[in-house]
């Protein structure tokens, strides 16, 4: 089959490499019919998350046809159309019986998770086509995956619901909306986010449908500004605005009650701390930029909420422990939970609540996928969202 | 009168928790503890009943389908069994073990025959979870780090960390044991 494949830092491929095959009982095979390109994607790109090796299939937002089902799933069938959630859940274990699929204890393989549980103190657990940490799975940027303990996770899809409705579902529409969730949101509250990429507009989405009174949207790309404005969010453009002093004016010196950081690291920031990352991360002595996270924590109120679901991966310094501690924050983050979240937003979308599709810029095919990164890096002002259709139907 | 102060107890740490864990080993039951051995020990929760995690592991047959550097165990009889490990250049080392201690349900330890090339003992206990979560299951070993080439299978097999190993094959026991699968990435890629 045909894949897109990671050679090294801003370097992929399309390939073609064996098709995959059924490995265990409850697994199985998917032919691919829309995938798309994550904003967390481009830290594979960028090569900021180690252990990738060349040759790995990437890709973690798909969806498509089931072609083959191994024995040990009597759910799923042959035909039935589906999106599969980036995060691989056994659905036995512990974590899996509490609803914290992001944290399930058996997907990664033993033999892959020694890596984070040396970083982390306990393993990661398994995902697709996101490095070898999580398992080294291969990902849906790709003619067919193999998906493992298929009766748990692909959500199947009513037939006459097109591809794109529901793709998101996959990772970043759960993702935004586990972000609001993670604010506990209090009716008349405001909600600022920071980054509003994917992940930060469907956040502002979600924010207002979980009862946000209003949401300020921070950005400095002109697009993505629009973008949230026209969801109903007021924005703040921090080239051309002070946040913090923005965020205290524009809440009568309260301060947002929550604050979502959807940028995670290689934030980017014209301030003097933010520099100071990048020199620090270029000569390896932190590796996570997180200048936009220091500015949520200064910037939200007393006794507020901080929300993070942008991606970090290792440690970081100048974290502002004494605002957190003084000011009394809560914070929550995580990788997202996607099939605890999958059937009530597959319901507010078929209801017609929630619409996804204002989010994709751009349609190519898989092999124009290595231009798609590309442009995914460097336009991001227009280049919202790429979608991938390697069964070759592209509708522009 | 002199009264004679009573030495402090220790922490509730496990022993392979314990920052010279030669001090305690000695005292661990089921475990023929030499100077100089590797201990290793590691727990793990599975979601399963005792009972049907303790059969499992009782057939020692089945121990290659988690413990991913023992080729085979052949049973011999009620206690005996002969364990293979698989060598680089085509070559196995072989020993023969025997059961110590059999509670069904609860525990099961062994010691490697006298003469064997990797000198061990070891047990596997499970016990219920406090918390209800299911099995703690907890293995302990003890082994004698053998010098030349069989050295140095060990420790590639061990990775220089003896925990390493044990904690895989915990892993693996638990993956399998609540999945019914060995989780496996077996990815396609290209070359």
């Amino acid at each position: 089959m045909r894949a897109l494949t990671w050679h090294g830092k801003h370097d992929v491929r399309v390939d073609t490499v064996p098709d995959p095959q059924i490995v265990n009982a409850r697994d199985a095979i998917i032919r691919i019919t829309s995938t798309a390109i994550c904003g967390s994607d481009l830290h594979l790109y960028d090569h900021t998350i180690p252990t990738l090796e060349a040759g790995d299939v990437l890709g973690h937002e798909f969806m498509g046809e089931v072609v083959e089902v191994g024995p040990g799933n009597s759910k799923l069938k042959v035909g039935q159309r589906v999106v599969v959630p980036f995060v691989i859940a056994c659905g036995e274990c512990f974590f899996c019986k509490k609803q914290q699929f992001a944290a399930c204890d058996n997907s990664n393989p033993a033999e892959t998770a020694d890596m984070s549980e040396f970083l982390y103190g306990y393993p990661m657990t398994g995902a697709f086509g996101y490095s070898h940490l999580t398992g080294g799975y291969a990902g849906g940027q790709a003619e067919y995956a193999r998906v493992p303990y298929s009766d748990v996770g692909p959500i199947v899809i009513p037939d006459g619901v097109e591809d794109e409705k529901v793709l998101f579902l996959s990772d970043i529409l759960p993702t935004g909306w586990m972000a609001a969730v993670n604010c506990d949101i209090q009716p008349e509250e405001v909600v600022a986010v920071w980054g509003c990429g994917p992940v930060g507009l469907f956040a502002i989405q979600s924010a207002f449908a979980l009862g946000a009174h209003r949401v300020i949207a921070i950005d400095h790309y002109p697009h993505r500004l629009e973008l949230a404005r026209s969801m109903g969010a007021e924005t703040i453009n921090f080239e051309e605005s002070n946040v913090r002093e923005a965020l205290v004016e524009m809440t009568g010196g309260i301060g947002p009650d929550a604050c979502i950081d959807a940028v995670g690291m290689e934030s980017h920031g014209v301030t003097a701390d933010s520099v100071m990352d990048k020199v620090k991360a270029a000569v390896k002595l932190v590796t996570d930029e997180t200048h936009g996270l220091r500015q949520v924590i200064i910037a939200c109120r007393k006794g507020g909420r901080v929300s993070i679901p942008g991606v970090y991966g290792g440690v970081t310094d100048k974290f502002p422990i004494g605002a957190m501690m003084e000011k009394g924050l809560s914070i929550k983050s995580g990788q997202t939970h996607v099939q605890k979240y999958m059937p009530d937003l597959l319901k507010l979308i078929l209801d017609g609540k929630l619409d996804t599709t204002f989010l994709i810029s751009h349609r190519m095919s898989l092999e124009e996928a290595p231009q798609g990164y590309r442009m995914f890096k460097e336009q991001q002002n227009t280049v919202t969202k790429v979608v991938l259709k390697p069964d070759g139907i592209v509708r522009h | 009168m002199s009264e004679r102060l009573a030495e402090p107890p220790r922490d509730d740490a496990p022993p392979s928790a314990h920052r010279s864990p030669d001090d305690e080993a000695a005292r661990i039951p089921h475990l023929s503890w030499q100077s100089g051995d590797v201990l290793v020990g590691r727990s793990v929760t599975i979601d399963r009943p005792r009972e049907e995690l303790y059969a499992f592991w009782r057939n020692f047959e089945n121990l290659p389908k988690f413990m991913h550097s023992i080729q085979r165990v052949t049973v011999i009889d009620a206690i005996r069994s002969r364990w293979r490990i698989e060598a680089p250049a085509g070559k196995s080392v072989e020993w023969q073990s025997t059961i110590t201690s059999d509670q069904p349900g609860r525990l099961i330890a062994w010691e490697s025959d006298e003469g064997a090339h990797l000198r061990n003992s070891g047990s596997v206990e499970f016990k219920e979870s406090p918390e209800g979560r299911g099995t703690v299951v907890t293995v302990t070993l003890a082994y004698d780090p053998p010098g030349g080439a069989l050295g140095q299978l060990i420790a590639k097999l061990y990775h220089k960390e003896p925990n390493i190993q044990a904690r895989r094959d915990l892993r693996r026991f638990k993956q399998l044991m609540e999945t019914g699968e060995v989780a496996i990435a077996a990815a396609p890629r290209s070359n």
